[in-house]
């Protein structure tokens, strides 16, 4: 073998020796989430589809997934709402604070959630809210947020700023350009923002944890199961977590990056 | 008739003072262009008929409506972009179709204007393209279409030719200035070229620092420039010195030349301003002497450089089917064209 060989060998052998690291346990799962028995244990002796069912005839995990589905949905909802007139703002005006903000925008993410989970906890009932399904969802709409601001100021700052001034130029007033140029224009990158929204929500877990009365989340859900041990019908829900989170980026990433 | 009149207009970016108490009044239907280079405020200019700045003093007045703080959408003048700015989510008909649309027209008002649009700048069978899937020059024919479109006023270009080549643009050089006289509509076109300068307008407004330092036909800024940023920007020019000796009589390298030397006291040292054309190569010893330097074939002449006895450096061209040859080191005598030179103090 020559140095030049060795040295791709050497690249590839430790490519695939991360990725094997990182993903291998996922591997796992999903492989286990087709095991028949009950003991996870290879060689596996028996495929069956049987966890998948146990697991849609499972009241209290149907109920989570129902819990995060619908605070995914109102949190991206209104993180949307919030986030993109704001990128918007930020993009195109300067006003007094705006370099603050654009420091100041990531902090929901870039802070441990434990940080943000205790900050809530006692933020919340000062200014009225309960711990409860509700104060989750407030808790999760201050994070996306900052995702959302962060991924459509990008698109904005890819978008050509004559656009917008030749829709002015043409007789079409800010709201009519704004609806009309600029909303189409960074329409993939609104889909790919929700999806990651969505994601990211359902999956959130130390925010969720210090706010949540009543219903459990999904991932808090699971957490649950996993005291009575790692039992298949876990594995099957990871699986199918798996499935939806890994489509849901990939797509997202896709859309982001589309012109 | 003045169509538009631009009121000791001032600019400030911070303390950059791009536009200075500019005045400028365009007629009807005329081919105006602003011509400077990068930096002289041409572009602010128009971005202040378009309404994209406002200017810090001054008015501007279109069709003897008082328009300066009036926004962009709420203008009779539609702009044609130097990167086109084409809707990219949109194709090249409802390009065209988004002024209309704008303005409430109905359906088949629309449609018809688009379609005459778009046999005008002979874009018919590219009408259901994306922007994406045309080529420069294609694109630059769509903006043009839907800045028309709307009947404006005026039209503005602010260096709609810059992204093409060469060719192209020389082509679309004829092309917009035809456009200009079959639609009979007034242009007002800014550029840095001042080849393009030359071609296509009726009137010339040269800018430098934020000043208009000139405003003629371009033959009045070619053979008259009023100063000497002028007579240096447009055309090749050659730059000697000399001295007044009398009323529209110079000596240059001990040569007599006759021009109008203005106010010039005798005696007075003056800069003399030549072009290539109006200098030759004289076979009698009556000439002013030099040497030649370099010679660079052209095509249809030779670029002759030629350094003077003061040191001066000359360029003239000297047509391929000249008698003679000339070649580096030889020495030769140069003749003036009378009352071509333009003196400056």
């Amino acid at each position: 073998m020559n140095t030049t060989s060795l040295k791709n060998f050497l690249v590839s052998f430790s490519g695939i020796a991360v990725l094997l690291f990182l993903y291998f346990p996922l591997v796992v799962i999903v492989l286990f989430s087709f095991n028949a028995d009950t003991v996870n244990s290879f060689p596996i002796q028996h495929f069956s589809l049987k966890w998948y069912s146990v697991l849609f005839r499972d009241d209290e995990l149907l109920q989570s997934i129902g819990t995060s589905i619908s605070i995914a949905l109102i949190s991206t909802a209104v993180a949307l709402l919030i986030g993109i007139p704001a990128a918007y703002a930020m993009h195109k005006y300067d006003f007094k604070g705006k370099k603050l903000i654009d420091k100041i925008v990531l902090m929901p993410i870039t802070l441990p959630g434990i940080v943000t989970g205790v900050a809530m906890l006692s933020f919340f009932p000062f200014v009225g809210v309960k711990i409860s399904l509700t104060a989750v969802t407030f808790g999760h709409i201050t994070f996306l947020c900052a995702i959302v601001v962060t991924q459509m100021l990008a698109r904005f700052k890819r978008l050509d700023p004559y656009l917008e001034q030749a829709a002015y130029d043409l007789g079409a007033t800010p709201s009519a350009t704004f609806f009309k140029v600029i909303l189409p224009n960074i329409k993939t990158a609104i889909i790919g923002c929700v999806l990651l929204c969505l994601v990211l929500s359902m999956d959130e877990i130390p925010v969720t944890f210090f706010l949540i009365a009543g219903n459990n989340t999904l991932p808090l859900e699971i957490y649950a199961m996993m005291r009575r041990g790692i039992t298949p019908e876990v594995n099957a829900i990871s699986t199918l977590i798996f499935i939806f989170s890994t489509t849901a980026i990939l797509l997202s990433m896709r859309l982001n990056k589309e012109k | 008739m003045s169509i538009l009149i631009i009121k000791n207009a001032d600019k400030f970016y911070g303390k950059n003072h791009v536009v200075k108490s500019l005045n400028l009044e365009v007629d009807d239907s005329e081919f105006l262009t602003i011509l400077g280079p990068s930096g002289c405020g041409k572009t602010t200019t128009l971005r202040m008929i378009a309404g994209f700045e406002t200017p810090d003093k001054g008015s501007i007045i279109l069709k003897g409506e008082d328009i300066t703080y009036l926004p962009p959408y709420k203008r009779h003048v539609n702009t044609v972009f130097q990167n086109y700015a084409l809707f990219p989510n949109m194709n090249v008909s409802e390009n065209i179709a988004f002024g209309l649309q704008q303005q409430k027209k109905d359906k088949a008002t629309v449609d018809k204007k688009v379609t005459e649009m778009l046999a005008m700048v002979r874009m018919s069978n590219f009408a259901k393209r994306k922007p994406a899937e045309l080529s420069g020059g294609q694109q630059q024919r769509v903006a043009i279409a839907r800045a028309v479109a709307n009947n404006p006023a005026i039209l503005l270009l602010d260096e709609p030719l810059g992204a093409l080549d060469l060719k192209l643009r020389k082509q679309m050089q004829f092309e917009l200035k035809s456009l200009q006289q079959q639609l009979n509509y007034t242009f007002i076109y800014v550029t840095h070229d001042q080849e393009e300068a030359l071609t296509m307008s009726d009137r010339i407004a040269v800018m430098n620092e934020g000043v208009i330092d000139q405003l003629g036909t371009p033959e009045e800024i070619y053979n008259s420039p009023s100063t000497e940023f002028v007579a240096g920007f447009i055309g090749d020019i050659n730059k000697l010195s000399g001295k007044v000796t009398a009323q529209n009589e110079l000596v240059c390298n001990g040569q007599n030349i006759i021009a109008n030397t203005k106010n010039i006291p005798n005696g007075k040292e003056a800069k003399i301003f030549l072009r290539p054309e109006n200098i030759f190569i004289t076979q009698s010893n009556n000439g002013i002497p030099g040497k030649i330097l370099q010679t660079v074939f052209a095509g249809t002449h030779t670029k002759l450089e030629i350094q003077l006895s003061d040191g001066n450096i000359v360029h003239i061209n000297e047509p391929v089917n000249s008698e003679r040859r000339y070649t580096h080191g030889d020495s030769i005598h140069l003749e003036v064209k009378q009352h071509t030179a333009i003196i400056f103090e």
